[in-house]
């Protein structure tokens, strides 16, 4: 098992955060352009799924998988989103995501009066207790390349 | 374990096959007084609920019936006007029904051609070398499972997010696609697909998968 990469994403848009650990192929493009080919899918699938859904929906979109790796996508009710990228075996990362975001995200960011929630969070507090907090994870493994 | 619906999309991004295979209803129906505590507006030829969501009644819900009269466009079936029924407290207390708008078939056509862009983004996206696009996308209200064959032609099946089976379902759904579709002379590739021995073998098909999840044809 492993974990490939997080985007953190704001309301609006902008990416907040990205941190990759055991990512073996670039996307070809910028980060930047990566960021808003990732939101833009994000989006598209968040309507698509609204309306294909043959019940009403409460939490939408969860994950999906392709034949290599698995992206699960946590948002909060404030528009926040965390996307994940694991390999297609992880399990509960939902529960991860959710934990990131109660225990890193809110403690290291939400508390720091110095990040601006507007602006990619630069703070190294964060960066370090993220990662730690990741490769703590069962999902990380012990896999390494 | 329920399966709600399958897709079949063209290489080239076009539906050439629906089938809705169970397609559960919603509706909610309930008296009101005057005034009313949600609004309504028309859009897209129905009467949708726009704001005040509340017991069961969802924005994006459309008025269906009022006093047990159905409700076509914006007018109900003895020719009033919705608005001015509505708008006139003399009617209250009344009865409206509403329900989860039915997706219409131009709107079929629109998602499946919108499916299209999301699978090639989520294999331009992947951090895995090689990947291919989506094959099961998961929400909280169902699943959906996508078989891309060779020739680039996708089936796609929804289904209760407790369903198994749905990988073979596809297998053999390509198999019926071969059997009585590509081999029917009066088929022409990427077009619709009115094949009856198709339809007749894929609700067979599919009403097994439900039952037991796994197929033995």
């Amino acid at each position: 098992m492993t974990i490939h990469n997080l985007y953190i994403f704001d309301r609006s848009g902008i990416l907040l955060y990205y941190a990759e650990w055991n990512r073996l192929k670039q996307s070809g493009i910028t980060r930047e352009e990566e960021a808003k080919l990732m939101f833009g899918m994000l989006w598209s699938i968040k309507s698509f799924v609204c309306k294909i859904s043959p019940l009403d929906t409460k939490k939408g979109f969860l994950c999906y998988k392709t034949n290599k790796y698995a992206l699960h996508y946590f948002e909060t009710p404030t528009g926040l989103k965390f996307i994940l990228n694991t390999d297609v075996n992880a399990q509960n990362v939902r529960e991860l995501l959710y934990q990131i975001y109660r225990q890193v995200f809110v403690e290291y960011v939400i508390k720091n009066p110095e990040c601006n929630l507007k602006e990619p969070i630069k703070s190294e507090l964060f960066k370090s207790q993220l990662d730690a907090f990741v490769k703590q994870s069962p999902i990380f493994g012990l896999k390494s390349y | 374990m329920v399966i709600y619906s399958v897709y079949i999309v063209s290489k080239s991004g076009g539906l050439i096959f629906n089938h809705d295979h169970n397609s559960p209803k919603i509706e909610v129906e309930q008296a009101f007084s005057y005034p009313l505590n949600f609004t309504l507006a028309y859009e897209k030829q129905r009467v949708v609920v726009t704001f005040g969501q509340r017991d069961g009644i969802v924005v994006g819900h459309c008025l269906v019936a009022i006093n047990g009269v159905p409700v076509t466009g914006k007018q109900l079936d003895d020719g009033r006007d919705v608005f001015e029924v509505l708008g006139n407290s003399e009617n209250y207390p009344i009865n409206l029904k509403f329900a989860r708008p039915k997706m219409t078939t131009n709107e079929k056509i629109f998602l499946a051609s919108m499916f299209y862009p999301l699978f090639a983004m989520a294999a331009q996206l992947s951090p895995e070398p090689k990947s291919s696009g989506i094959e099961m996308l998961e929400a909280d209200t169902f699943k959906l499972h996508c078989y891309q064959t060779l020739t680039g032609v996708k089936f796609m099946v929804v289904a209760e997010p407790s369903q198994a089976g749905l990988d073979s379902l596809l297998k053999k759904m390509y198999e019926l696609y071969a059997d009585y579709a590509l081999k029917n002379p009066f088929y022409s590739l990427d077009m619709p697909i009115r094949c009856e021995l198709f339809d007749t073998n894929l609700q067979v098909l599919i009403e097994q998968i439900e039952r037991t999840g796994i197929t033995n044809v």
